[in-house]
């Protein structure tokens, strides 16, 4: 045995084991401090007035009940519109999508769709609903959100759906059961898990939007549940309070920036435990 | 071969894009009996199989030409609706493939395509396939678990249920025992034995002990073609191919 060699390969090792916590610890350390500064300032201005009190004019009480009213409604909507036409194009792509020109195209298009920025997204729904209507609405904000949701959903849904074996579509289509019956109660329902991840992730991803919401949304200041009116919602709440000189508003920018972190950071765990359970089906 | 013929092939020929899988292959299969298909891998014994139930359609650019006759009727026609003929013609894969739901919904499954069935009749259709498939004793107190829980054998004779259930007439098994140990293989080819009282069935197989065990005729295939087709017994003992008898004893493949 060369034992040169043989130490050499030690050193070598143990330089690669340092070298990768240290980076481990390196993202860890920023990680951790936006935590801790997020936690620092926004418990301070947690209390229930921010969920019961309007957005108030500087220098009187208030909460951010409307904003965070908004941002549920529009994610919800956004989600509710996205997710039907996500999960019927990632079926489409992933079980039907093997022959001819359409799926490939579409598949293209889809992640290119996945990696615009999201500002691109306000400006076209902007463009195509908030200028024909004539005002900014909650609609137009769930819609821009929607066609932020779509990309993400298509995409886990046919990964999801090109993970179920082939033979369990033979063995359903070998009982005599149509495409979509296979389809609907075989390999959708053998990657359910997977697919629920995917729309946890777009929900996530879409929770903390600002750029699609400040040509569609806008803002505003008052409660308002009409999805055809300007809505308040989170995301930009903290931008226009973040941005102002008063130092009640910034408490409260960043109260709501510790609500969305930590809401995106469940969904965030959700996701995962759904992922865990899909692989651990198989 | 006096038996009556429940499937007929009449110059079949099968091309994966351009390769020419099958060989125009003739023969008649035996109602109420046991085909086996043997031969070394990649001759077209699967391929043959999956032409049955015309499975081979999920996938482009596969072509069958030539004729198959069930019980008389070309079943390569484009009149034949295709999930019908797999309604009547069952089929059996190497994996045991559950489906990602309780042991009585993966049965139930097929049954509730064709058929509408009260409550009752249900529990006793499933009860009837587990017994068949001699997997009830095993399986009668938890029907509600999923099919997954279960040990690779279970599995495999809960997909042999799964297709008994439709009460088709042609049951096809695809290489049924090769992912499994020999105490579940041993039950399956007993299983065989039972099931061939009502059903045709057509088993490929790479264990040539067991096609000599389970079935009543024996094919051999070679690179596409069916090279001898008879009665298992005259097969095994006096094969009247040279090439059968090498393979059979061991001398090849």
């Amino acid at each position: 045995m060369d034992n040169a060699l043989y130490r050499r390969r030690r050193l070598v090792n143990s330089f690669n084991k340092t070298m990768s916590f240290l980076t481990v610890a390196f993202g860890l350390f920023w990680l951790v401090w936006i935590l801790y500064t997020l936690l620092k300032l926004g418990l301070g201005g947690l209390s229930l007035d921010v969920f019961t009190q309007i957005t108030p004019p500087p220098g009187s009480q208030g909460g951010l009940a409307n904003a965070i009213y908004g941002s549920l409604l529009m994610t919800l909507f956004g989600t509710l519109i996205g997710t039907p036409v996500g999960i019927l194009a990632g079926v489409y792509l992933a079980e039907f999508g093997n022959r001819g020109w359409l799926a490939p195209t579409t598949r293209f298009i889809n992640d290119i769709l996945l990696s615009a920025p999201s500002i691109v997204i306000g400006l076209f729904i902007y463009e195509v609903y908030v200028v024909s209507v004539g005002h900014f609405s909650g609609w137009a904000g769930s819609l821009a959100l929607s066609l932020l949701v779509i990309p993400v959903v298509v995409r886990t849904t046919e990964n999801m759906l090109r993970l179920v074996p082939n033979s369990l579509r033979e063995a359903a289509s070998a009982l005599g059961a149509p495409q979509w019956k296979v389809i609907m109660s075989v390999t959708l329902r053998a990657s359910k898990a997977g697919v629920i991840t995917g729309i946890l992730l777009a929900v996530a991803r879409i929770s903390g939007e600002t750029a699609p919401l400040l040509f569609t949304a806008l803002n505003n200041q008052f409660w308002n549940s009409n999805m055809n009116a300007p809505m308040a919602n989170l995301p930009i709440v903290i931008f226009q309070f973040a941005m102002s000189p008063y130092e009640d508003w910034h408490t409260l920018a960043w109260a709501g920036s510790l609500l969305i972190t930590f809401s995106v950071l469940t969904l965030n765990i959700l996701a995962r435990w759904f992922g865990s359970q899909q692989t651990s089906s198989h | 071969m006096t038996d009556s013929i429940k499937l007929q092939v009449k110059n079949l020929n099968f091309y994966y894009g351009a390769f020419h899988a099958l060989k125009n292959i003739n023969m008649n299969i035996p109602a109420g009996k046991v085909t086996a298909f043997i031969g070394p891998s990649g001759c077209g014994k699967s391929t043959l199989l999956r032409i049955f139930n015309r499975m081979f359609e999920l996938y482009p650019n596969l072509r069958a030409e030539g004729e198959l006759l069930l019980d008389g009727k070309n079943i390569l026609g484009r009149d034949i609706d295709v999930n019908l003929l797999r309604a009547k013609v069952g089929m059996v894969f190497q994996k045991p493939t559950p489906f990602p739901m309780s042991i009585y919904d993966n049965i139930a499954f097929g049954i509730k395509l064709y058929e509408r069935l009260p409550k009752s009749e249900m529990d006793d259709r499933i009860e009837w396939a587990l017994k068949k498939a001699a997997l009830w004793e095993e399986v009668k107190n938890k029907l509600k678990q999923s099919g997954h829980s279960l040990s690779g054998g279970q599995q495999q004779r809960l997909c042999i249920a799964r297709a008994v259930a439709n009460r088709p007439e042609v049951l096809l098994l695809d290489e049924p025992t090769s992912a499994l140990d020999p105490i579940s293989t041993a039950q399956i080819e007993e299983l065989v034995h039972e099931l061939k009282e009502n059903y045709t069935i057509a088993i490929v197989t790479h264990n040539m002990q067991q096609a000599a065990r389970v079935s009543d005729y024996t094919a051999y295939m070679y690179l596409g073609d069916l090279i001898e087709f008879g009665e298992t017994d005259a097969i095994f003992t006096a094969p009247k191919q040279k090439a059968t008898e090498d393979y059979i004893t061991g001398k090849f493949g």
